[in-house]
């Protein structure tokens, strides 16, 4: 039986979809403005926050209500809950991505340190996770989310990999120290990002399986 | 604790058994009295009996023939059952359906019913008398007919406009049981589409209460076939030489018959079978009318409930 | 909320001496659903049956105060009460179809008005019949007995009943409480899709229904009016203590 609860929850799941939108494009232009040195770019994630932060109020706001009014049970329940704590995730991977979009502001005072390539690469592995993080939500696909927690793997190591190297480019030269230091600073935005991603493939397998993988990642 | 009984239901038993032996004993009282009637009047049953006339003989078994108290009998109550069906369904109506419970009036109205049941036949026979023959007959042969004797005598119309008063106590009470049987929740409904309640009362609660109103009907017309002594002096004849040609003629009754032959007989063991004969065939017209009643009524009943 | 359809303005009621409702002042807004919520006794059926005047049926029963609608005050003397309940229909706790046939049912109100071509007719009964939810299952049925339908079809039926009539607004009086939980929902989807059409009130005792069929909603509690708003904020944030103590389920 179709209900009218059916179509409030079909607004939910797409608002939610536009918010992960807005999030993605955050961290995109996040990393071109720091690879293109385009300060304008930066800015404008900044701005962009905004719209992001106002969407997960009113997710939250709205999800709140049909839990009051509509009483949901099992999977309607889930969906709820999960979409208000997706939606947390999402506006922190936002927040993240103006941290870079700051940093490269700041870089940009300075000529470039080294050839950027990690970084690009754990953004392309963290895009990638979200991507397929979001498949899985509208496609109900909680193997594919658990295979998005294993990628987070990658990026750790990645950041680990960056870290020595940018440390032994202030052991080498201290005047390298502030660049170096926001590069690791973006890079740990990167490697939060991507736990940030890792959170929401939990939290889409519980919506799926009713399982939480929190803690364990069975 | 075990479930076993340990003593038998002793209280039990005893009810059972009481209430069957009294069960029991009525039945065989009622299987005894047919007997004896069906016994002692089988015998009288011929073609001659049943649609020959008076004037061979009343008191001779051989050529008796009681027709006329038949005819007499049926105009009676059928008279008096358009008399009385419209009058106490009304009366159920406005009692029902339309009085305050609580007003004045209201409890006059009841409190008449009640006693008009209990007044004796007999007290109605010279009600009938003394107001329907003499009061208003007298009366409408003054204004139209110059005070020629039409109406101000006993007739067919008097004794079943008597009979329709005796019974119009079970008629009211059995509709009314009927009305009050129909759910509140019907009216209501019927009210909240915007009906008035006149249309109410006749397109939702009548029909729901027609079964039970034929059971009034049914009751009154049971009374109407036995009773003799409203009749007594209101309309009923010993003697007529030929049948009632309108309302304003008198008639002979199947009751009454039974009355004359018993206390007017010339020769009491020869007219008994003729005396049985005219009961058993009261009986069985009367039987005949509660069955048909109570047939219409069950295809009422049944029409309702089946798609 | 845009002019309210119905306008109760400090109504107070009484059955006799004893006092059901106290100076309640609550509007309607049109095409929408208000609920009216509240504990056993706390005169919201009262209220409801105010809107018809089907408490003009009970005896010693009387009413001060102002109800309008569309600005008429219905208890002012000049005012037909059938004509009333032509133009506010209602749909009792109780299914109560007529012994007839479902379409004699819903043809009732429009036969008492004076339509009776069957062409005419059949029209009628078969939108009100498509718009209770129920043509479908009784299209091959109509001339069977009422009785014969289920409980929640009976219902449905009855609220088919109540619409053929074309009310501006319906009220229902715990409409579900003899309903198992399917049947229940099948009707809380259909007052949802009904408020296209009609302006509803709804009584109800279970507020979790209340919560989810309802746009307004209004609490009572010993025949007074304690809060009315959007069902929204009644079931999220409460502005009286005595609301959230009811809605929480902590009451007494």
């Amino acid at each position: 039986m179709e209900l009218h609860f059916d179509q409030e929850l079909v607004q939910v799941r797409e608002s939610l979809l536009r918010l992960s939108a807005l999030a993605e494009q955050s961290v995109a232009k996040a990393l071109k403005a720091l690879v293109q040195r385009d300060a304008a770019l930066a800015k404008q994630v900044d701005a962009d926050d905004t719209t992001l932060d106002q969407l997960e109020m009113e997710i939250d706001e709205r999800c709140i209500e049909l839990i009051a009014l509509r009483q949901p049970k099992a999977r309607d329940l889930r969906l709820l809950v999960m979409t208000m704590r997706i939606a947390t995730e999402l506006e922190r991977i936002g927040d993240q991505a103006v941290n870079i979009a700051h940093r490269a502001e700041e870089l940009n005072k300075e000529p470039q340190l080294k050839p950027l390539v990690d970084i690009p690469r754990m953004a392309e592995v963290s895009q990638g996770m979200i991507r397929d993080a979001l498949t899985a939500f509208v496609y109900a696909k909680p193997d594919l989310a658990r295979q998005v927690i294993q990628r987070d793997t990658e990026v750790d190591q990645l950041n680990r990999q960056l870290h020595r190297e940018l440390t032994s480019f202030v052991i080498e030269d201290p005047h390298t120290i502030t660049r170096s230091l926001n590069l690791m600073g973006v890079s740990h935005n990167m490697e939060r990002i991507a736990d940030h991603v890792t959170n929401i493939a939990e939290e889409i397998v519980y919506l799926y399986e009713g399982r939480d993988i929190r803690h364990h990642h069975g | 604790m075990t479930l076993r009984r340990k003593t038998l239901d002793w209280s039990g038993l005893a009810f059972t058994a009481g209430t069957g032996a009294a069960t029991f004993m009525i039945l065989l009282m009622l299987a005894i009295i047919l007997g004896n009637i069906i016994w002692n009047g089988a015998a009288q049953m011929s073609l001659r009996f049943i649609f020959g006339g008076t004037s061979e003989g009343m008191f001779d078994p051989q050529r008796a023939g009681i027709f006329p108290m038949i005819f007499g009998t049926a105009a009676l109550v059928f008279l008096m059952t358009i008399g009385v069906v419209p009058v106490g369904v009304a009366t159920a109506i406005y009692l029902n359906e339309y009085a305050r419970k609580q007003s004045t009036l209201t409890r006059v109205i009841r409190a008449a019913i009640n006693n008009l049941a209990g007044v004796p036949s007999i007290v109605f026979g010279l009600f009938g008398l003394g107001f329907f023959v003499q009061f208003v007959g007298g009366g409408i042969d003054r204004l139209l007919f110059n005070g020629h004797l039409h109406y101000a005598k006993p007739a067919l119309v008097w004794a079943a406009a008597t009979m329709a008063a005796l019974t119009l106590p079970v008629m009211i009470v059995a509709t009314e049981e009927a009305l009050r049987a129909v759910p509140h929740g019907l009216r209501e409904a019927s009210l909240a589409l915007g009906a008035t309640k006149l249309e109410t009362v006749f397109k939702v609660v009548l029909p729901q209460a027609l079964p039970g109103i034929l059971t009034g009907a049914i009751l009154a017309i049971g009374r109407g076939a036995g009773e003799v002594a409203p009749i007594m002096f209101t309309g009923v004849a010993y003697y007529l030489a030929h049948l009632p040609k309108g309302v304003t003629d008198q008639f002979m009754h199947l009751g009454y018959h039974v009355f004359v032959l018993s206390t007017q007989s010339p020769d009491i063991e020869r007219t008994k079978p003729i005396l049985f004969g005219t009961v058993l065939v009261l009986l069985v017209l009367t039987f005949l009318l509660n069955l048909s009643a109570v047939l219409v009524r069950a295809r009422l009943r049944a029409g309702r409930v089946a798609g | 909320m845009s002019e309210p359809i119905f306008q109760i303005r400090n109504l107070n009621f009484w059955y006799g001496k004893a006092q059901a409702l106290y100076n309640v002042t609550v509007p309607i807004a049109p095409k929408r659903t208000t609920a009216l919520i509240g504990p056993s006794g706390c005169g919201k059926t009262t209220l409801l049956r105010c809107l018809n005047r089907m408490n003009d049926l009970i005896e010693h029963a009387h009413a001060e105060g102002e109800v309008t609608l569309h600005g008429q005050d219905i208890y002012a003397p000049t005012v037909d009460v059938v004509e009333l309940r032509k133009r506010v229909g209602m749909v009792f706790q109780k299914s109560n179809p007529f012994p007839k046939s479902v379409f004699d049912n819903v043809a009732y109100g429009l036969r008492t008005q004076g339509i009776t071509k069957l062409g005419v007719l059949e029209d009628h009964v078969e939108r009100s019949l498509r718009r209770a939810a129920l043509w479908d299952e009784v299209k091959d049925r109509l001339d069977t007995n009422a009785l014969g339908l289920s409980g929640g079809q009976q219902q449905r039926l009855c609220i088919a009943r109540a619409i053929a009539v074309e009310p501006e607004v319906l009220l229902m009086d715990e409409p579900c409480s003899a309903l198992d939980p399917i049947a229940t929902a099948k009707i809380e989807e259909l007052i949802q899709d009904l408020e296209r059409f009609y302006t509803m009130i709804i009584v109800t005792h279970n507020m979790q229904q209340a919560a989810r069929v309802s746009d307004f909603t209004a609490f009572f509690y010993l025949g007074k009016l304690i809060e009315f708003d959007d069902t929204k904020k009644i079931f999220t944030n409460p502005a009286m203590k005595q609301t959230e103590d009811y809605i929480t389920g902590r009451f007494g």
